[in-house]
């Protein structure tokens, strides 16, 4: 008798404390549908209609169809894809070496190394745009050193491929340390005594590195991967402020462009979020390959 | 000796990659101390010229309310965010069962939706129902990610489910489990969480802009992105602008540092 009483409590108490759980995470979750997936559904209608201000009208793909035509858009696309293909790679690489170097037991003033490098990550996206655009301007500091090394000044700015230059320096500048914490919480992850059984095995530290570090880390450098990849498409406080986009719009970002004909320009709320699902699905295809990629090589 | 020979190469890479990452940072520094004309001429020694600067700055800028504004933003959203997500984190993992899981990953998807997209609908609703301008519409799309919720789930894994059940049999309630239990234990947690958080908040751009269009509710990046308009830029002013913007979030992540890179790995403290 006591025991199946028991029992009952038991099961009231477990329904009581379930519910009590859905009560924790209701806030945070409406919160997430109101401000992330309504907003979102709401863009992929507005890309398929037409109009002015409350007026809609249908419009079927005529928006998508004149991305195709938009020679902006295609050079902002080409900008922001440049962007991604050379600084996420660069910054991966120099942040995952970087950790490496870090995560050596033996190694004197670790934590000053670390905060050094992660530094940079205390500073807001437009301040440090600032910061490159005064070391970058034509008689910043980079030029005077170029000027005395007898290289010669540049423009950096008037000339497109030198100012896409800045704008990756400057990226892998604010963003390499944060990447390289994330690298390092991996490691410390990682068993010394895997380290120590494959070296009394003869492996090299090369061998050590690529056959068990990299396969080791692969979660952190598939988030770090997806976080950069998303966050490259997304571009936007780089372009505004330290390039201003030009000279033309040679260096100007797909969001960029997207918040300057919805709030510069004569608003075309309507073909900006089009746009915009655009990068949404540029986003989603990007890391779902990563994460394939991430996962064959098991 | 290859021992020696692979520490000289690693402190060699290490120097070079840490002068790279502070050089910009002395540079706004010592930018912030001197006159333009100096800064263009390639002075690199702290002057005595931070004050004039700063007079420039406040009597070209409204520094005061971007200060005030920048700052209740950022804690606003920092402390609601925290609670919220903190508790939902909790929520997810100590009463997990198949519901909740699936809820969890449909969260996760919000992961991947650009702000950029978001952001037209989210202005229009803001000014439908009128707020734009406001800093409840600046708030609210910031309080709730994912991010945040993962964090506080994934450290919930490593809180001693023994705690729960002990405090359970003394007749606490949830709710006062997690405050009096659970929130002084995940310390570094926290830490970690506000730093991400106030960051973000603190530093946030395109939201500010696109939403606080008058002058009132300008914010701390926002005045500095007002710096570089006009002809003749004035470095000095410019570089102390940037210094005050950069100098919350350096304090905190400095104050902060140890329990960020503590609370990242999951370490309970």
């Amino acid at each position: 008798m006591v025991s199946t009483s028991n029992a009952k409590k038991k099961m009231s108490l477990q329904k009581k404390h379930n519910l009590i759980g859905w009560a924790f995470l209701i806030p945070a979750s409406l919160l997430i549908f109101v401000f992330c997936f309504y907003p979102m559904f709401q863009a992929i209608l507005l890309s398929f209609k037409k109009g002015m201000g409350e007026a809609q009208t249908w419009a079927g793909i005529a928006n998508y169809s004149r991305i195709l035509k938009d020679r902006t858009f295609k050079q902002c696309l080409f900008n922001t894809v440049f962007y991604f293909i050379i600084q996420v790679p660069v910054m991966l690489i120099l942040a995952l070496i970087l950790a490496q170097l870090l995560n050596d037991a033996t190694l004197r003033f670790k934590g000053l190394f670390r905060t050094m490098i992660f530094l940079p990550c205390a500073t807001s996206l437009v301040s440090y745009s600032m910061i490159f655009k005064s070391l970058f301007a034509p008689d910043g500091f980079v030029n005077m050193i170029l000027t005395k090394t007898g290289i010669g000044a540049v423009d950096w700015f008037q000339n497109a491929w030198a100012a896409r230059f800045v704008i990756i320096i400057a990226l892998v500048w604010r963003w390499t340390g944060y990447n390289m914490v994330f690298y390092l919480a991996g490691l410390q992850n990682i068993d010394q005594s895997i380290y120590e059984a494959s070296r009394i095995d003869g492996a090299t530290a090369f061998q050590q590195f690529f056959k068990i570090t990299i396969p080791l880390l692969k979660p952190t450098i598939l988030l770090t991967a997806i976080m950069s990849t998303s966050g490259t498409l997304q571009l936007f406080d780089e372009s505004v402020n330290l390039t201003a986009g030009g000279p033309g719009k040679s260096t100007m970002t797909l969001a960029h462009y997207i918040f300057n004909i919805s709030f510069v320009e004569t608003p075309k709320f309507n073909y900006a979020a089009a746009l915009s699902v655009f990068i949404l699905v540029s986003v989603a295809i990007l890391s779902a390959i990563q994460m394939k990629v991430g996962d064959s090589r098991d | 000796m290859t021992r020696k020979i692979k520490h000289f190469i690693s402190y060699t890479i290490l120097i070079i990659a840490s002068l790279l990452s502070v050089f910009p940072l002395y540079y706004m520094l010592s930018g912030a101390t001197n006159k333009s004309i100096d800064i263009v001429r390639g002075r690199l020694i702290p002057g005595g010229y931070l004050v004039e600067n700063f007079r420039t700055l406040v009597a070209n800028q409204n520094l005061g309310l971007a200060m005030f504004n920048s700052f209740r933003n950022a804690i606003l959203i920092t402390i609601i965010s925290l609670l919220v997500c903190s508790i939902a984190g909790y929520g997810f993992e100590i009463y997990h069962d198949k519901g909740k899981d699936t809820l969890m990953s449909i969260l996760l998807l919000s992961m991947m939706l650009p702000f950029v997209a978001l952001m037209i609908p989210l202005f229009k609703m803001f000014s439908t129902v009128g707020l734009v301008n406001s800093w409840i519409a600046l708030v609210l799309p910031s309080i709730s990610t994912p991010f945040m919720i993962m964090l506080f789930r994934q450290a919930s894994r490593s809180f001693p489910i023994d705690i729960i059940e002990a405090s359970r049999l003394e007749g606490m309630s949830e709710i006062a489990i997690f405050f009096r239990m659970y929130v002084p234990i995940m310390k570094s947690t926290y830490g970690a969480a506000m730093t991400v958080t106030f960051m973000n908040a603190w530093n946030n751009y395109l939201w500010p802009k696109v939403i606080l269009q008058d002058n009132a509710s300008i914010t701390m990046p926002m005045l500095v992105a007002n710096l570089k308009s006009g002809y003749s830029v004035d470095y000095g002013m410019l570089m102390l602008g940037v210094l005050i913007c950069t100098l919350p979030t350096a304090i905190i992540f400095f104050c902060l540092q140890k329990s960020f890179s503590n609370g990242l790995t999951g370490a309970v403290k």
